[in-house]
């Protein structure tokens, strides 16, 4: 556990939190980015503006924090090309057909203590453990 | 002011995955990665951000509407039905091969990194494909796989 960053971990979740908050008190609305996203996209219901504004804060943030210093790094993606465009389409249809994700169901979701939600969660964290185990463990390394 | 106020709740959550580090695809899969180098950190992400979430979403279903527009957009679902599980289990596959859900890969694309953009095309053609295969296949009784994209977030 020499990675573990309890404080950064807690300060940024609880902000997290407060955001998701904040959206549903002020405008109504739910946390949810792929749904946000996919409506984004067209898909679904037609209501581009509001959601469009969340995303342009989610990408001007990094860009906000690197202005005063604090500059994002580059992510860390060593999987194969391949490998990254099955994953987005797996997170793009899935989270679709599963109504949610990290965000709209592992926080939003079982903030208002909804048990699809929690089930949710506990399928995504639990496939995501066992492809990781597999990928490093058995097949890799 | 409702766009305002949007955009802010962007910013902020955006602000609180850049610093508990989950922008970063190397600190998810080391959260995920429980039989290697297990760093917890995510788990105390989400335990701190239901901390907040759960006594603030209590307050939010106690108002009869939200301060900036007509009404609130709860959830409506309860089932727990086959979508759901299968939805869940793809999400949960593409999430450990590379580490990224939505949140962070949107966020990321202020990087301008080139296996950001191309998994963020892939997300969102995946998300397409969703629904022309939701469109295209007769809608029966009970189905309402499309709606739940809209109703759970």
């Amino acid at each position: 556990m020499a990675n573990f960053t309890p404080v950064s971990a807690t300060i940024g979740g609880g902000l997290i939190g407060l955001a998701a908050v904040l959206l549903m008190l002020l405008t109504g609305r739910v946390a949810g980015v792929s749904g946000i996203f996919g409506g984004c996209l067209g898909l679904g219901i037609n209501d581009k503006g509001w959601r469009i504004a969340f995303i342009a804060g989610l990408i001007l943030a990094p860009l906000i924090a690197g202005g005063v210093g604090y500059a994002m790094p580059s992510p860390q993606m060593p999987a194969s090309w391949i490998v990254i465009v099955a994953a987005g389409v797996l997170v793009g249809f899935g989270t679709r057909l599963g109504g949610g994700c990290t965000s709209g169901h592992g926080i939003c979701g079982n903030a208002r203590l909804s048990v699809r939600s929690m089930t949710a969660t506990a399928i995504f964290m639990g496939t995501a453990i066992v492809v990781v185990a597999l990928t490093r463990h058995v097949f890799g390394g | 002011m409702q766009l305002i106020a949007t955009l802010s709740c962007g910013l902020i959550f955006g602000l609180g995955l850049l610093i508990c580090g989950m922008v970063q695809p190397a600190k998810v899969l080391a959260f995920l990665d429980v039989f290697g180098d297990w760093d917890p950190s995510l788990a105390v992400v989400m335990v701190a951000a239901l901390a907040v979430s759960v006594p603030g979403f209590a307050l939010a279903t106690r108002r009869e509407r939200p301060f900036l527009a007509s009404r609130s957009f709860w959830p409506t679902r309860t089932d727990i039905d086959r979508p759901l599980v299968i939805g869940s289990a793809l999400f949960g596959i593409g999430w450990g091969l590379v580490g990224l859900c939505p949140g962070p890969a949107v966020e990321n694309l202020a990087t301008l990194s080139p296996r950001v953009i191309a998994f963020v095309v892939a997300m969102g053609a995946g998300m397409a494909l969703h629904d022309l295969w939701q469109n295209r296949r007769p809608m029966m009784i009970g189905d309402e796989g499309t709606l739940a994209a809209v109703t759970d977030g």
